[in-house]
């Protein structure tokens, strides 16, 4: 129970009951969709991008509490960041959920709640799957809204 | 009293007709907890003969209901997997020396078995393949692909298993004939009349599933024959998911075609079933080339084997045939009559149960149905409901089961589904209600 409740953090439960930023940028320069083919997540990113600085992201879709939680708290870390720092930030919360449980990791505020996934490997791809979205919308221009 | 009625039922159980010797404690629980004449099974003295079914899992008991996706395997399957390897172990079909001769009457001592298990006419109409999926795709490129013409069509079901819809769509790419699809109700049954109104003429084959694995539908099988045939159309069973559950006929059924996989018979993974009625095998060509399949060949032209070798090419998966043999030896001591009564009994207990919890709605809840509980909780994504089950020494598959079509048709994106074996008990269905109130608890 004590690892299940390192897992769902009262900040993760939260972002999954109120995700932040959750619904379609009418305009978005970049897009993309992420898709988990083993469990059926998958959620669409929107970013506005102006010059080098993110100045809107949100996201839609559907999947678990990790999932949605960790898209909810990445919209909200990116806004106001430079394209650079997306990027780093990508590495550094991929760091986080792929070293060994047993290692320290730096202190990423709150994407930190997120490092309960380390002690269940099955689900480190949940809390991924938002930042790999983000890395792919960010690689290539949005084509045409979906909306 | 058990001891004897089982006993009596199987005189050879010390040796088993695969001809590799059991040692003695193979299958001695199995044989006492058999079906007395009350077909009564003694549950606990049968989970004895699975050695995993004893192990714990995060430090709880091992609660084991994902057997939809492969069943556990009893002590004597395992073990005459090991006595094979260890005193016979030799290539079947090859060779005159002793061993060879040894395994390849184990070998096709298995098929026998099988044929025997299916009541297929002969045992040439058997074709040992690695799963059910290969053996549908086996059917799709040899007896359907070679007829497809533009306007064709391919007949299914909305509740197949992805390895009944893609390899349809494989053989019909680019050929112009389409894969149709007979819808299922709000209960997840097949809406029969819509199946027959969709056999046309240039339905090529029939392609159904004997039993759901994401909904656990039990299809009409001999009036979906029925039907189809009084079209002149083919019929492809896929029995999967009803053959570890209740007897499957070949000949009551009159398919010309179906499917099983040994890992849910309670064996070997690796090794499934094909069975074609004869003049239907012999009609077709080779499936894959290769040693076994062939009576001669030269760098002209080669001729094929007879039946069933002639789709069987290249060396087989013997372990898995003998230990697939053990299996289904185990499943006729304990028998589908009590097997069946208890997994009802199950069922009707696990239905009660989750329907008495909060949020809590079956996926899948036809008339006629066996062994699966598919279902969804409110605001709790299925993912997060296995893992914390997980965490109770419980494991359940979540997901969308190889079966994305049956998620959309009703409206989920995934289920979570508890699937229910031979030794499972009331009990662990208790133990999956607790860990469904865990899943409450963090969820609030």
């Amino acid at each position: 129970m004590s690892d299940l409740s390192d897992l769902y953090q009262e900040v993760i439960l939260d972002h999954n009951r109120r995700p932040r930023n959750f619904h379609a940028i009418a305009g978005a320069s970049h897009s993309a969709e992420g898709y988990n083919p083993l469990c059926g997540d998958r959620l669409t990113l929107y970013l506005k991008v102006d010059g080098d600085t993110i100045v809107d992201v949100s996201f839609e879709g559907a999947g678990c509490a990790i999932s949605k939680a960790s898209a909810s708290m990445m919209t909200d870390a990116l806004k106001g960041r430079s394209v650079a720092d997306a990027h780093a930030l990508f590495e550094r919360f991929h760091r986080m959920v792929t070293t060994p449980p047993s290692e320290p990791v730096e202190d990423l505020g709150k994407l930190s709640s997120l490092a309960g996934v380390r002690e269940f490997p099955v689900r480190v791809k949940c809390a991924s799957l938002a930042w790999h979205t983000l890395k792919a919308a960010l690689s290539r221009e949005h084509r045409t809204s979906t909306e | 009293m058990p001891d004897k009625a089982a006993t009596a039922t199987e005189p050879s159980a010390q040796r088993s007709a695969s001809g590799v010797e059991e040692p003695d404690r193979d299958g001695a629980a199995g044989r006492r907890a058999a079906a007395a004449p009350s077909a009564r099974l003694d549950v606990a003295r049968l989970r004895e003969d699975f050695p995993i079914l004893a192990r714990t899992v995060n430090g709880k008991p091992l609660v084991y209901l994902d057997n939809a996706a492969t069943t556990q395997k009893p002590r004597v399957v395992l073990d005459t997997i090991a006595a094979y390897y260890t005193d016979i172990n030799a290539n079947v079909h090859r060779g005159v020396h002793e061993l060879s001769g040894r395994a390849t009457d184990a070998y096709e001592g298995a098929r026998e078995r099988i044929r025997a298990f299916f009541n297929a006419r002969s045992s040439h109409e058997i074709i040992y393949t690695r799963n059910a999926t290969e053996g549908i795709n086996l059917v799709a490129y040899s007896f359907v692909r070679p007829q497809l013409r533009a306007g064709d069509e391919v007949l299914i079901t909305a509740m197949e298993h992805h390895s009944n819809i893609v390899p349809w769509q494989i053989v019909t790419d680019g050929t112009g004939a389409t894969v149709k699809v007979a819808p299922v109700d709000d209960r997840g049954e097949l809406q029969l009349d819509a199946f027959e109104r969709l056999l046309s003429p240039r339905t090529r084959i029939a392609a159904v599933t004997h039993m759901s694995n994401a909904l656990g539908t039990i299809t009409p099988v001999r009036e979906i024959v029925r039907l189809a045939h009084a079209r002149g159309v083919p019929v492809l069973i896929d029995a999967s998911q009803a053959a570890y559950h209740m007897r499957v006929d070949v000949q009551a059924i009159d398919c010309d075609f179906l499917v099983a996989t040994g890992h849910k018979l309670y064996g070997p993974t690796g090794i499934g079933v094909l069975y074609g009625k004869e003049a239907r095998l012999d009609a077709m060509p080779p499936f894959m080339g290769g040693g076994d399949m062939i009576a001669s060949v030269t760098f002209d032209r080669s001729t094929w084997n007879v039946l069933p070798y002639k789709f069987e090419a290249g060396t087989p998966h013997i372990a898995g045939a003998i230990g697939l043999h053990a299996a289904l030896d185990y499943i006729e001591r304990v028998g589908f009559e009590a097997i069946g009564r208890h997994e009802r009994e199950l069922l009707e207990y696990g239905t009660q149960m989750l329907e008495a919890i909060d949020g809590v709605r079956l996926i899948g809840t036809a008339r006629s149905k066996a062994s699966i509980l598919s279902f969804v909780m409110d605001g709790v994504h299925p993912h997060d409901i296995g893992t914390i089950v997980d965490r109770e020494g419980v494991a359940i598959r979540t997901g969308h089961h190889c079966a994305q079509p049956v998620m959309e048709r009703f409206g989920v994106p995934a289920t979570a589904r508890a699937s229910l074996a031979m030794y499972n008990t009331r009990d662990e269905l208790d133990a999956l209600g607790r860990a469904l109130r865990t899943v409450h608890e963090v969820f609030g």
